[in-house]
């Protein structure tokens, strides 16, 4: 099981690697908030946490990690999406495709 | 049966948050890849309730809509200017949640739990929290320097990189009791606390301008605390998240620490523009400056052909973008050209100046990356740096005495003339005499960054 768990870290990491390497400087800021709002995931173990009746303090801590991790997730891709809104091509350059509304 | 149903909706939200980092290569693609991942994340909630652990969803409702009503504000109304500390702050947010799920699971575990952990999850649980709490601490003084709540200035003392050692090999130490011994739970507590003051001594002494290289290696250790997470755990979808998001962090810090020229070790520990910056100001001020009113500034701007703005840190500050774009307007519309040059760190997060200039309407292919424009300033009429100083200094280039010597440098210095919109004289971030404000073809106007563009427009116009 560990193994296979490695494996998994191992291959995601490299997956991450390659796709990231060819993002352009230009979106560096977008990708570390997109990468932010990802990380929300940790919501999944939040809600098992706070919802499997282990006792109060599991419940707390729990409830307290959901708030965090959704807060991240909400706020990480609002702001994302707020910022490739603003992101434009040339209205009238040469190369530029007309922009799709 | 519900089981394989979650494991499904994790794989396809795993599949649809690797498209949506992939789909950041292209601009024109990235706003639907990310609105994508998002619905892969609503997929991963809706698979996790299905979870037969749960059995009460009163608390999971709670935080849920608190959480949301909290992230609204953060996503919607934090302003372009604020996001390398709105950033740090959610990264501090992310490894809190992280660390309280293993302190939450290390706890049940003893307190009506199995009572044991194996030597795999006890140290993937230590890993995550030990790392977690470090990266709430460091991301929130981070958070701090650049609001400029906590002084920006590096803060170092005698001694600090011996403090903060021995405070490490402390928690390691812990951190080896807790994985031979599971039910120590006073190690396994000693070790969160003494992380997270490693945490705030560790961001302390670092500088402001360093702050690209800290938020992003805060960043991967919050990816890689969410990953050890899911080995503690066993979810996969969290090992996978959390290692697209350490390998990004990793990367950009890497890539930023390569822009300044400088290791990790160095920028970790270098407490840079303290004292050795220090030393190397003075003696320089005997320098003459040419000082230029707006007016003139205007004449040589509205009868150039070829401009380029270098933004910088400055910029930023004084939230004069949209007046720069007002200004890059006015010369285009009298057929000179205008691009912008952004250096990899000019600002306070990778990629800072672009986000500003996108939402100031500057269309994104006229924001040129380093290489791609130094060829360029040699045909350039004028070079307009707006708030920049360290990342056109040309001591960088000639001077090896210099701190920072070898730093990649977009070479404003070889264009016809520079103007240089700066406040005062006083040195850049680093606390280096920059040479170009010295030289003959520099003209400097001083002020605040914002009300010289707004004078620059009125003068061109009248031009």
């Amino acid at each position: 099981m560990l193994i296979l768990e490695l494996y998994v870290f191992v291959l995601a990491g490299f997956v991450g690697f390659m796709v990231i390497t060819r993002v352009p400087p230009l979106l560096h800021t977008p990708l570390m908030s997109a990468t932010n709002a990802i990380s929300g995931i940790s919501l999944v173990g939040s809600m098992v946490a706070a919802g499997a009746h282990r006792g109060g303090v599991a419940t707390a801590l729990g409830f307290i990690a959901v708030v965090c991790a959704t807060t991240n997730i909400v706020g990480g891709f609002l702001i994302t999406d707020r910022m490739l809104k603003m992101f434009r091509r040339e209205p009238h350059g040469d190369s530029a495709k007309p922009e799709k509304r | 049966m519900r089981d394989t149903i979650t494991q499904l909706t994790y794989l396809a939200a795993s599949v649809l948050f690797i498209l949506g980092l992939r789909s950041l290569t292209r601009p024109d693609k990235a706003r639907r890849g990310m609105q994508q991942a998002a619905v892969g994340m609503l997929l991963a909630l809706c698979g996790t309730l299905m979870n037969h652990q749960i059995v009460d969803y009163r608390w999971i409702a709670g935080g849920l809509v608190l959480g949301a009503l909290i992230g609204y504000p953060l996503g919607m109304w934090v302003p372009t200017t604020a996001l390398p500390q709105r950033i740090a702050f959610s990264l501090s947010f992310g490894a809190l949640a992280a660390t309280l799920v293993g302190v939450a699971e290390y706890y049940s575990t003893f307190h009506g739990g199995e009572g044991t952990i194996g030597t795999a999850k006890m140290a993937a649980l230590g890993f995550e929290v030990l790392l977690g709490s470090l990266t709430v601490t460091g991301a929130l003084i981070a958070a701090g320097k650049l609001q400029e709540w906590v002084p920006s200035q590096p803060m170092t003392y005698r001694g600090q990189n011996l403090v903060n050692f021995v405070l490490f090999a402390g928690a390691l130490a812990l951190f080896g009791m807790v994985v031979v011994n599971p039910a120590n739970g006073t190690a396994f507590y000693s070790m969160i606390g003494v992380a997270a003051v490693l945490g705030v001594l560790m961001v302390m002494p670092i500088g402001g301008a360093d702050m690209p290289v800290v938020v992003a290696l805060l960043n991967s250790y919050c990816g890689l605390a969410a990953a050890a997470t899911g080995f503690a755990l066993g979810n996969s979808i969290l090992i996978i998240c959390g290692a697209l998001d350490g390998a990004s962090g990793f990367l950009l810090s890497i890539l930023m620490s390569k822009a300044m020229n400088r290791s990790f070790a160095n920028v970790l520990f270098g407490a840079f523009g303290g004292e050795t910056g220090a030393a190397v100001v003075g003696g320089g001020s005997a320098l003459p400056v040419r000082s230029v009113s707006a007016e003139d500034a205007a004449i040589q701007l509205a009868y150039a052909q070829r401009v380029i703005i270098v933004p910088g840190y400055g910029m930023a500050v004084a939230q004069a973008q949209h007046a720069v774009r007002e200004l890059a307007e006015l010369i285009e519309k009298r057929g000179g050209e205008v691009k912008y040059a952004i250096h990899p760190v000019a600002g306070r997060m990778p990629g800072h100046m672009n986000v500003l200039l996108a939402e100031a309407n500057v269309p994104y292919d006229r924001l040129y990356d380093m290489d791609e424009i130094n060829s360029e300033f040699s045909q350039t009429d004028v070079a307009l740096v707006i708030g920049a100083n360290d990342v056109v200094n040309p001591a960088a280039r000639e001077d090896r005495s210099s701190p920072i010597y070898g730093m990649p440098i977009l070479d404003v210095d070889h264009a016809k003339s520079v103007i240089v919109l700066k406040r005062g004289m006083a040195a850049g971030f680093a606390g280096i005499e920059n040479a170009l404000f010295h030289a003959p073809a520099t003209s400097m106007l001083f002020g605040d960054a914002k009300s010289s563009l707004t004078k620059l427009v009125s003068e061109v116009k009248n031009a």
